[in-house]
């Protein structure tokens, strides 16, 4: 009763995480090659009505109007890389999922970068003034205290053995 | 040292207060109607998309995208079924009377409730043609209904409004852009 239940419950999550795309049987295409393209390059477009979705993932109709126009460029023999020129001459840069390195994305692209950047050289700075200031060393009051703390700490750990 | 220091101890005030000026600037976009969510079409200063729709009922004449030159024209896609469209339709009805080109796009429409809509509310448009597969309204790049798009007399796109248009729109931005195109 117990591993019925459990495969039902894997079964169940199985389909669910299967289930995520919106792509619906009359719109495959019959040649698998060009359907595996078509939902390669489907999970790059953004989807404009829900705007956070893909159009492989979401239901809005048209999204659905965008995954046929894919597939119908790529049954006429575009290249992937034709399609998503068709699309974003349409529908403008913002209907990528992943921005292109351009002029205008170069702050979003070199951003990380330039932050891990400044943080290298920060972290430079710090540990250079801190490693001038500890070079001091010890004062001798200082050391004489350090010793009777060592002294302790041996003793300590002879009576415990 | 110290001079390096002082300058430090100011850079969270000078990140914050830019900050406070980008956000500040998108409150004021709100502010004057534009909401974040209109995207900038893609086909602004392009030529009109080329097509040949045949209109909503056999017999009329169709909207062929050859009438978009030699004057000011106002695209304007809708639907029977779509609410703002019925919204924003006396304001079409207007701009026609003040003797603008309007001409339609019918998305993924019925004949008789295109015809239904247009009987009941008054027909703006010059020439409306069926896009019943939603083809050609994403070659113009459509993502919300009602959508108008200013063609110049080149042919070319000039505005995209998205969303129904407004008393507001019309005096803000379509009729002085029609005025200006017009010269």
């Amino acid at each position: 009763m117990i591993t019925v239940r459990l495969l039902a419950l894997i079964l169940i999550s199985v389909i669910g995480l299967s289930s995520a795309n919106a792509v619906e049987p009359n719109e495959i295409l019959k040649d698998p090659v060009l359907e595996q393209r078509a939902r390669a390059l489907s999970q790059d477009l953004r989807c404009l009505v829900c705007q956070n979705q893909s159009i492989d993932d979401s239901n809005a109709d048209l999204a659905r109007d965008l995954r046929v126009v894919v597939r119908d460029r790529l049954t006429a023999g575009d290249t992937d890389k034709q399609v998503m020129a068709f699309v974003v001459a349409r529908y403008g840069e913002f209907v990528l999922l992943k921005p292109p390195v351009n002029a205008r994305t170069s702050l979003l692209w070199s951003g990380p970068a330039l932050v891990l950047l400044f943080g290298a050289i920060g972290l430079v700075l710090w540990f250079r003034r801190r490693g001038s200031a500890t070079a001091e060393g010890l004062s001798a009051d200082e050391e004489k205290r350090l010793a009777v703390l060592m002294d302790e700490n041996t003793i300590s750990g002879e009576t415990e053995q | 040292m110290p001079a390096n220091l002082r300058l430090s101890y100011f850079l969270p005030v000078i990140i914050i207060l830019t900050l406070a000026a980008i956000f500040w600037s998108y409150l004021g976009e709100i502010k004057d109607g534009k909401s974040i969510q209109d995207l900038p079409s893609a086909l602004i200063d392009k030529p009109a998309p080329v097509f040949k729709l045949p209109s909503i009922n056999s017999g009329d004449k169709g909207f062929d995208s050859a009438v978009l030159k030699g004057q000011v024209t106002l695209v304007n896609v809708w639907a029977s079924w779509c609410a703002p469209c019925r919204i924003e339709h006396p304001r079409m009805m207007q701009l026609a009377r003040e003797g603008v080109a309007i001409y339609g796009i019918n998305y993924k429409d019925t004949p008789e409730a295109a015809t239904g809509f247009l009987t009941e509310l008054g027909n703006p448009y010059k020439a409306v043609g069926a896009d019943r597969t939603g083809k050609v309204s994403i070659d113009w790049g459509v993502y919300g209904y009602p959508e108008t798009f200013v063609v110049d007399p080149k042919g070319h796109i000039r505005y995209r409004h998205v969303g129904p248009i407004m008393a507001q729109d019309l005096t803000d931005k379509i009729r002085p852009l029609i005025k200006a195109l017009n010269k």
